[in-house]
């Protein structure tokens, strides 16, 4: 499994907002995803109403997960291919390589999964004398800055180009080292150069899955650059790495989902390649993966069935909830600390690998509700947060001074009196001490705010519960 | 205790169940034979001439060029001129289709064709589509004996030949024209040429499948 930092969430971002490269590459993320997105959404008017339908097909589809998986299964085997049920990231490492030795693999190319990550895939392959060729552009960029990706569906979002630049330069030494790698131009055309050669030379492919159907036995793969097809479509075999909350029960489920993915995720009406991978070759086709495998994961997932969180498991990664996030975009998706960032990542990660190791993450939100909004699948994921936020208070397992200050807070939010005299107090001297400026650029005790932004001055006119309470006589504070 | 069984047994146990019984296994199998559709785009709701404009429409907002001819017979001359419009050798990779057979490429006898799967050095490779769906403007392409995957994905320039007949209104529709044969081991959906904005968010085109993408719709309806 991939090594896990989660409980580094505030080191980790500390150091992210400090990071001067970063902070250029997430500013020029912000706007692009969250326009694009817009744009597309508000192209199709019955964007809302398919929504819902996705949502209630995963619904259905999880209420029935059982059924589905053995359709999905049969199907796959009356096709001439194999599932692999895996419970553990070992099981499916050790299934891999097996595979793998029987083919007498030495490079096997990979198109993208966050499956893969969650296993630590590629440390094994190469632990064990297999060369992993990461072929989407910003997962081969990762690969040679020996980084986990920062964001589900733009891996190297956090890379600055000429870091790009870099990393070729280190890597492809059989070419002029002072070649000109300023335009992104070039850096695509060497890195679709030095590929091409590797995907007709791999002796296996591994790709992730957006869906699995149950009717037929396919995977589904939805990307822009054609590495995945190339990936699959090569090598002797097409290893498919799904966890088991891909699976859906018809092409037509499928189809309704797409329409929501790519809209959601970069704002295409519809990403260039979306490809329905079905057995293994049939014997007159002309090129094809001679063996088709299926290593379904589990690594944690059926344990949430029949939880609060198995909403979690209509998630279909698009990323549009970390897209929208004031908190991932100020620190990255490195922060988080395992595979998925993100308010996604905030709820997946402590409900897959504990509380314990990951309840921090939840702690990672303004709740500011815009990954709920924009949530293509309805995943209410404000809620799941603070409902882990109080299993981590529960457990005792929050920060000493967070828990001494919220007692602290309790004490006063109880006796609303003094609250709202000791309200009014602070208000009126911040108030004053800040009518110049309307902001304090420091503050005791606000440290931590005011170093990466100013704290607004209360402006005149009174505390919300004064203004509530002017506005609507009848409701006062509570005696 | 095997993976498949552990993990199917966690599901239930979650699921407050066992396995399902027989008329409950019946009702599933009854959801998935129904092929029941989610909300249709409107947009879709056209003749045949609406459905081949709007497929034009966007296509040409992702990045492909469009020539509208009138029959086959045209395709070589309008191909011809697409690759020297576009500055590429004129040498073709063409699938073994029968259905492109009614091409007359010794019309214009300066293109090189040659026939069958790609080794991955061709520049240009011509390929017949499966279905167009208007929707999203989006090529529907199966493989088989006749239809190497290989061809849509490794030359650098990809020309599609559809027909004004194959387009529909959406994925469903599509799926419905599947379903008349056998599902076969690759449906790719194609919509645009191979992008990419891996590096600081910038799109650029041909990642590593085609750099352009260019339809020659046959007007045969």
């Amino acid at each position: 499994m991939q090594e896990v930092k989660t409980r580094d969430f505030v080191t980790n971002a500390r150091g992210a907002l400090d990071d001067v490269n970063l902070q250029e590459a997430l500013t020029k993320m912000k706007t692009g995803f969250v326009d694009r997105r817009t744009e597309a959404r508000n192209g199709l008017p019955e964007f809302d109403d398919i929504r819902d339908r996705a949502r209630d097909i995963k619904n259905h589809t999880l209420a029935h997960l059982d059924y589905y998986l053995e359709r999905f299964e049969a199907k796959v085997t009356e096709q001439g291919g194999h599932v692999h049920w895996c419970a553990t990231p070992e099981d499916a490492r050790q299934t891999i390589l097996d595979i793998c030795r029987r083919l007498d693999a030495k490079t096997v190319t990979k198109g993208k999964t966050m499956i893969a990550e969650e296993i630590g895939l590629n440390d094994f392959f190469e632990e064990n004398g297999i060369e992993p060729i990461e072929t989407d552009l910003g997962e081969y960029i990762i690969q040679l800055r020996k980084e986990p990706p920062s964001h589900i569906i733009a891996p190297a979002v956090h890379v600055l180009k000429h870091e790009v630049a870099e990393a070729f330069v280190k890597k492809h030494i059989d070419r002029d080292p002072s070649r000109p790698l300023e335009e992104p131009r070039a850096l695509l055309d060497e890195a679709r150069e030095e590929l091409r050669q590797k995907f007709i030379d791999a002796d296996v492919g591994v790709t992730g899955a957006n869906f699995l159907i149950a009717e037929t036995g396919s995977s589904v793969i939805v990307t822009n650059e054609g590495n995945g097809d190339l990936t699959q479509t090569i090598p002797k075999a097409h290893i498919v790495l799904a966890s088991l909350e891909k699976v859906v029960p018809t092409l037509e489920d499928a189809s309704t989902i797409l329409r929501v993915l790519a809209r959601s995720a970069t704002g295409q009406e519809f990403s260039v390649y979306t490809t329905f991978s079905t057995g293994p070759r049939r014997p007159e086709d002309l090129d094809g993966p001679g063996e088709y495998h299926v290593v379904l994961l589990d690594n944690g997932r059926s344990a949430l069935m029949g939880t609060e969180y198995q909403e979690m498991l209509r998630c279909i990664r698009c990323g549009a909830c970390m897209n929208h996030c004031p908190v991932y975009n100020s620190v990255g998706g490195h922060a988080y600390g395992w595979v998925y960032p993100g308010p996604m990542g905030a709820v997946l990660t402590p409900s897959l690998i504990g509380i314990e190791a990951a309840g921090h993450l939840p702690n990672a939100s303004s709740f500011c509700g815009r990954c709920e909004e924009v949530c293509p699948m309805r995943i209410p994921l404000p809620k799941m947060m603070r409902h882990l936020r109080e299993q981590e208070f529960d457990r005792g397992l929050g920060s000493q001074v967070v828990r001494t200050g919220l007692r602290f807070w309790a004490f006063y939010a109880k006796r609303p009196r003094l609250y709202h005299f000791l309200a009014g107090l602070k208000f009126r001297l911040l108030g004053t001490m800040g009518a110049k400026k309307g902001r304090f650029r420091t503050l005791p005790g606000a440290g931590g705010w005011t170093k990466y932004r100013d704290f607004p001055a209360p402006q005149p006119g009174g505390t919300f519960q004064a203004r509530w309470s002017a506005k609507d006589g009848a409701r006062g504070p509570v005696a | 205790m095997s993976g498949r069984d552990s993990i199917l047994g966690t599901i239930r146990q979650g699921l407050g169940r066992g396995e399902l019984g027989d008329g409950a296994k019946a009702e599933l199998e009854a959801r998935i034979s129904g092929h029941a559709r989610g909300p249709r785009p409107s947009r879709v709701d056209l003749d045949a001439d609406g459905l081949a404009d709007l497929f034009v429409e966007y296509s040409k907002g992702v990045d492909v060029s469009v020539d509208r001819v009138a029959s086959l017979e045209d395709v070589p001359d309008r191909v011809a001129d697409y690759l020297t419009r576009e500055n590429l050798p004129a040498t073709l990779r063409v699938a073994p289709d029968p259905s492109l057979d009614g091409i007359p490429w010794e019309r214009r006898p300066t293109l090189t064709v040659t026939k069958g799967k790609t080794d991955g050095t061709d520049e240009v490779g011509l390929t017949a589509a499966f279905a167009g769906i208007a929707e999203t403007g989006t090529l529907m392409m199966r493989s088989g004996p006749e239809h190497p995957t290989t061809l849509n994905f490794l030359p650098d320039s990809h020309v599609v030949v559809l027909r004004k007949s194959q387009i529909v209104g959406s994925y469903e529709d599509a799926w419905d024209r599947i379903r008349a044969g056998e599902m076969p081991r690759t449906v790719n959906f194609i919509t645009g040429p191979s992008r990419t904005g891996d590096i600081e968010q910038t799109i650029f085109m041909g990642a590593h499948g085609p750099r352009r993408l260019h339809i020659v719709l046959v007007e045969d309806v």
